[in-house]
């Protein structure tokens, strides 16, 4: 056996000394307040697990957590589908396809708080474009900052006018590597087009929608800066996500205890799924062969 | 199963082509009869993966018509076509069994599961697959998923062709040879044209009856593997096929003889007849050409450059004149580098081109 080097630590060193500056002890931080109660700046007292429980048990938050689960379900439902299709039918070659992928590639390129403003200004019934079409030449009473359902909706509309085109880009990418030969043999083969759809492009798309369901489940259930520009969490709260509500509970309140008990609950559930999707969806392709 | 016929089918993908240079296919007329094996040999560029596509419908040509038995089938899309076509590289769908892979054309096609179950089974036991046809396509060796491939296009009893682009480019020596007797013994037992396109002469000689050599766009030569042997129609045929090709001489006709490097060489009448005079080539096969026995009046002398014992013959490289010359001699003979050498050109093996056709 070769003698082990201990001098080996050495280079691992600036990695753990940029991971501990950057995740680890950020994270222990959490965790420390996590189980204590901050009473002054040099007094504090040990809980236990006090908060973990306060938190779940409080009916303000399990109300978030499910808005949450709604919204981002909702968002997967929309724009993965969306996405997905708009990729089959975008034009391959040319400068119409050009044309596409830069006008796709537009909202990716808006910062979020930039988006919530042109959205907020778009459904205003007095100014803005979207608004003024639904009230004064529809004749439908909208309204995103009395109406819960318009809140939601404009929410909704916001994040797939911004977030679908990165589905559309990447499973345009996917179908694009797809060898000309499969479609040619599938021809040959008689298959029709929902046959090619479901036997040679899906199959071949797996490994970009899982990136692509991962990336938008991610992004989805920390949404933050889109509902704090556009409705502020309402109207009432009925717009509060789970990270508009740790916030108010961690900056507006200075419950720091209760909020880093809440940050480590919230990132456990956000590992949770993202462990789910990835693992059944691999799951499925160790089934079916390798992508 | 059908006889298919080309009316003056050419191609260009280009918008305007005007110029011969820019057809990708030149125009060509082709009968093939149903049932027979055919090769399509020529080198990367020479149309015949065009020619390939445009027989299953990938490629619309851009005049000309294609008739499959009388019927004439040109602007129809490759479904309706009825044409398999094997690829260069294998194209399975992996998400499904090999029985899946196999039954697939069947299924699109609506056919009565049954007799999907007795195709596929008969068809897997031709390519040795009757064992694999639970199993996931995906898992499989190359040259098994070339033979799912194969299988695809063997599946259906009403296809008017099976046509191969290259099939055997990914599989490995070995198995290339296994896989080339199958086709020929799926050919045997099914009798179904088969059109195989390849750029490798002893590919399409071992396997087809009938070989269309292609070049530029342009089908130069039709016939058996001994045709193209012995009645090159173009120098590019006679360079081609073989190994070493032909011996392309540059010679001049003057007097009832070839001038070849300043040496004459005797041609029957029939070919003098013709040309009479004037600037040609002479092509001859180096296993055409005969070593004199010492004392013997010889035709020519070839000065020896370079000998390479191959095994059941040797093959001895020399100058006539100022041309390079190769000749294939039997192992036994005893030849040594710089000897000058007595030879004959035999005129019944001697053929005369002029701007690249043969004129005898």
């Amino acid at each position: 056996m070769k003698p082990i080097k201990q001098s080996a630590w050495l280079l691992v060193l600036p990695v753990m000394v940029v991971l501990s500056f950057s995740a680890i002890i950020p994270l222990m931080t959490v965790v420390n307040y996590s189980v204590q109660d901050i009473l002054g700046p040099s007094r504090h007292v040990f809980v236990g697990s006090e908060w973990f429980s306060d938190t779940l048990q409080d009916p303000e938050l399990q109300k978030a957590l499910l808005r949450q689960l709604v919204f981002s379900s909702c968002v997967l439902l929309i724009e993965i589908p969306l996405g997905l299709s708009l990729a089959l039918v975008m034009p391959t070659r040319g400068a119409a396809s050009s044309a596409a992928l830069v006008l796709l590639g537009l909202p990716l390129l808006i910062p979020w708080n930039v988006v919530g403003t042109i959205w907020q200004i778009f459904g205003r019934a007095d100014v803005g474009l979207g608004g003024y079409f639904m009230n004064s030449i529809l004749h439908i009473n909208y309204n995103y900052a009395l109406n819960p359902r318009d809140a939601w909706c404009t929410l909704l509309l916001l994040d797939v006018w911004h977030w679908t085109p990165l589905v559309v880009l990447l499973c345009y990418a996917g179908l694009r590597s797809i060898p000309d030969a499969f479609y040619q043999a599938a021809a040959v083969d008689g298959a029709s087009s929902w046959a090619v759809f479901r036997h040679v492009q899906l199959p071949k798309l797996r490994g970009v929608l899982t990136i692509a369901i991962l990336l938008r489940f991610m992004d989805s259930f920390v949404i933050y800066t889109e509902p704090f520009v556009l409705t502020g969490g309402g109207p009432g709260d009925s717009t509060t996500f789970l990270s508009e509500f740790l916030t108010k509970l961690a900056i507006g309140q200075f419950d720091v205890g209760p909020a880093a008990a809440f940050s480590l609950i919230y990132f456990l559930i956000i590992l949770l799924f993202s462990w789910l999707f990835y693992t059944v969806l691999s799951a499925q392709g160790r089934a079916e062969g390798p992508v | 199963m059908a006889r298919i016929q080309l009316r003056d089918i050419a191609h260009s993908y280009r918008p305007d082509p005007n110029r011969p240079e820019d057809y990708a296919l030149r125009p060509l007329d082709l009968v093939w009869e149903d049932g027979g094996a055919y090769a399509l040999l020529g080198p990367s560029g020479s149309g015949k993966s065009t020619l390939l596509n445009i027989l299953s419908g990938l490629v619309r040509p851009s005049s000309g018509q294609l008739l499959f038995d009388g019927v004439e089938v040109t602007d129809r899309n490759t479904r309706e076509r009825n044409i398999a076509q094997v690829f260069q590289f294998p194209v399975i769908y992996d998400t499904m069994t090999v029985f899946g892979n196999l039954a697939f054309p069947l299924r699109n096609r609506g056919v009565p599961r049954g007799v999907i179950r007795e195709r596929v089974e008969k068809v897997a036991a031709i390519l040795d697959l009757s064992n694999e046809l639970g199993r996931r396509a995906s898992g499989l060796t190359a040259d098994a998923k070339q033979r799912i491939s194969m299988g695809r296009g063997l599946v259906r009893t009403d296809v008017a062709a099976i046509l191969f682009d290259e099939p055997l480019t990914v599989i490995d020596p070995a198995l290339k040879w296994q896989l080339r007797r199958k086709l020929k013994q799926i050919h045997n037992e099914l009798k179904v044209t088969l059109i195989y396109v390849t750029h490798d002469q002893t590919e399409a000689l071992t396997f087809a009856d009938h070989v269309v050599v292609m070049e530029n766009g342009e089908v130069l030569q039709q016939g058996s593997p001994q045709e193209l042997f012995e009645h090159p129609a173009h120098v590019f045929v006679g360079d081609f096929i073989g190994s070493p090709g032909m011996n392309l001489l540059p010679c001049i006709l003057q007097d009832h003889v070839a001038l070849v490097g300043g040496q004459p060489v005797t041609l029957s009448a029939h070919a003098l007849d013709a040309h009479p005079n004037g600037a040609l080539i002479l092509g001859i096969r180096p296993e055409f050409i005969e070593l004199a026995d010492p004392g013997e009046a010889a035709q020519v002398t070839v000065t020896v450059t370079d000998i390479e014992p191959l095994g059941g013959h040797q093959l001895i490289r020399g100058r006539l004149g100022e041309h390079e010359i190769a000749i294939k001699a039997l192992p036994e003979i005893l030849v040594q580098i710089g000897e000058t050498l007595p030879v004959w050109l035999p005129h019944a093996w001697i053929r005369l081109y002029s701007d690249g056709r043969l004129v005898n």
